[in-house]
């Protein structure tokens, strides 16, 4: 039987939850990484097994951990586990993400207040593995930059296009801070791949990485002085269905977006709404036009509105939208559902599952229809991810 | 012999007691201290200094002897007391917790 594995980062640890295909029982191991910050967890496509999680802090810096049994034990990549190396052994490099300094066309960003800073790293917020390579997986980082490893995360290398690519003084922090936050990968072309970045915009490779452009056209944001420039736009979270590669789904500071020519135009699909804010969205595993979000208040009022949590469900590729509130609360809940913090299965009947700034992790086993929470007291929830196991391990 | 003590998570991490012993060569200095500290523990490294400009990382203080050496020279040497193991040399996190 299938087994559905989903894989929680949390203000204060990880969390592995795990269920059968029925999706009802679930067992929760955790916390691991106890008391760290961990932004992102995320398994290979080609190895379930093999684990990448981000675990930092702001006292001790960046940890990345790995674990090649499923979750059951971790290792910093590189290191002995569970043992000190010997003296005088190589240090450990699989947290040290510095950047290229051949990325020259770059050395400053702008500050919140319209200033130019130099690049510091902070952490690495999302982790994003191969299609195909367990042991290869990029990272995308604050401050805002794109990292790969091929030797499963022992050590890391800037992916120097991006940032170099002449606009990195236009871009500037968004209030998590100036994030890249989202990589895709497209099943079909290993050379191309979409990033998207706080506050910057999405991105776009055609050759693996060595170049990249903005696709932002169609982007409006009465933040930035021109509310259609090229560059500067706070863009929250992107989707893509893998069958159809070249539609994109955003959910922007306010709008919700579409584009189906690769990024290269934009439009707005955020229809009857309650409000277009909001951090995630995501797509069905098996319709490609079925799409999610979780409208939030506003930019100042990070909860949902009405206090009523709802998903929002569009059959119809956007526009037009209905709520999904069965299982969920439906009055004074001021959560918020961060841009990680969405993911679906691929079993027969899509499960949806998202995690909360309140500690709950909520389950649908009918696409949406329905709601179950699988914990209700975690630490803040900052992202979660889902593996569909072919069979039961 | 000198003697190091760890705050919570670092010791988590090395899988280590509060306090560890590591060998120095040559004169005890912040520096010298945390590369044997890094090369006994690599699982440490960029934990206590940042990887690339080796600066101490701002949420983290260096004590000892009563006395705080956070903002001493990386290469001025720790007081004889710490050289010798008769006290630790501290790591300790900045007091809003973490």
């Amino acid at each position: 039987m299938s087994q559905i594995r989903v894989l929680v980062g949390t203000r204060k640890g990880a969390f592995v939850l795990t269920s059968d295909g029925k999706r009802e029982r679930w067992e929760v191991s955790g916390p691991h990484f106890a008391g760290w910050e961990i932004y992102h967890v995320k398994g290979s496509p080609a190895n379930p097994d093999c684990i990448y999680a981000s675990q930092t802090s702001g006292w001790f810096g960046q940890i990345i951990q790995r674990s090649d049994d499923g979750g059951k034990t971790w290792h910093q990549p590189g290191t002995p586990a569970g043992e000190p190396a010997a003296p005088g052994s190589p240090k450990s490099t699989s947290n040290n993400f510095a950047y290229d300094a051949s990325a020259s066309a770059l050395t400053t960003h702008q500050w919140y207040d319209g200033t130019q800073r130099s690049w510091e790293f902070k952490r690495v917020w999302h982790l994003e593995p191969s299609l195909t390579e367990p042991g290869t997986v990029y990272a995308g980082v604050e401050d805002a930059a794109l990292f790969c490893s091929t030797d499963g995360g022992e050590s890391w290398q800037e992916m120097p296009g991006l940032r170099g690519h002449g606009t990195g003084p236009r871009w500037q922090p968004g209030g998590g801070g100036m994030c890249l936050h989202t990589i895709i990968l497209d099943p079909s072309n290993r050379q191309r791949m979409y990033t998207a970045i706080s506050a910057a915009g999405a991105f776009r490779t055609d050759d693996g990485g060595a170049s990249w452009k903005p696709i932002n056209r169609g982007l409006y944001s009465q933040y930035i002085p021109d509310p259609r420039a090229e560059i500067g736009h706070c863009v929250h979270h992107l989707a893509m269905h893998k069958s159809r590669p070249g539609v994109l789904f955003m959910q922007k500071h306010w709008d919700v977006m579409r584009s189906d020519d690769a990024g290269d135009n934009w439009k707005e699909v955020s229809g009857n709404l309650p409000t277009d804010f909001g951090f995630v969205i995501d797509v069905h595993a098996h319709e490609p036009e079925t799409i999610y979000v979780v409208p939030i208040k506003s930019d100042s009022e990070h909860f949902p509105p009405e206090g009523k949590l709802r998903v929002f469900r569009s059959r119809t590729g956007g526009n037009e939208w209905e709520p999904l509130s069965k299982g969920l609360p439906q009055r004074d809940c001021y959560v918020n559902v961060l841009r990680d913090a969405m993911a679906v299965d691929s079993l027969d009947t899509c499960g949806i599952y998202f995690g909360t700034t309140g500690g709950q992790v909520y389950a649908s086993a009918d696409a949406g229809d329905s709601w179950n929470p699988i914990v209700r007291d975690l630490p803040a929830v900052l992202s979660v991810e889902v593996q569909t196991l072919a069979s039961s391990r | 012999m000198i003697r190091v003590l760890l705050p919570q998570h670092l010791r988590t991490l090395a899988q280590v007691g509060s306090e560890v012993e590591i060998e120095v060569e040559g004169p005890a200095t912040q520096r010298s201290v945390l590369d044997a500290l890094e090369g006994r523990y690599p699982m440490l490294s960029g934990t206590i200094r940042d990887q690339v400009t080796q600066q101490r990382r701002p949420f983290l203080r260096f004590f000892a002897c009563e006395e705080d050496l956070s903002h001493e020279s990386p290469d001025a040497l720790l007081p004889e007391a710490v050289a010798s193991g008769a006290q630790p040399f501290i790591v300790i996190g900045a007091i809003a917790g973490g």
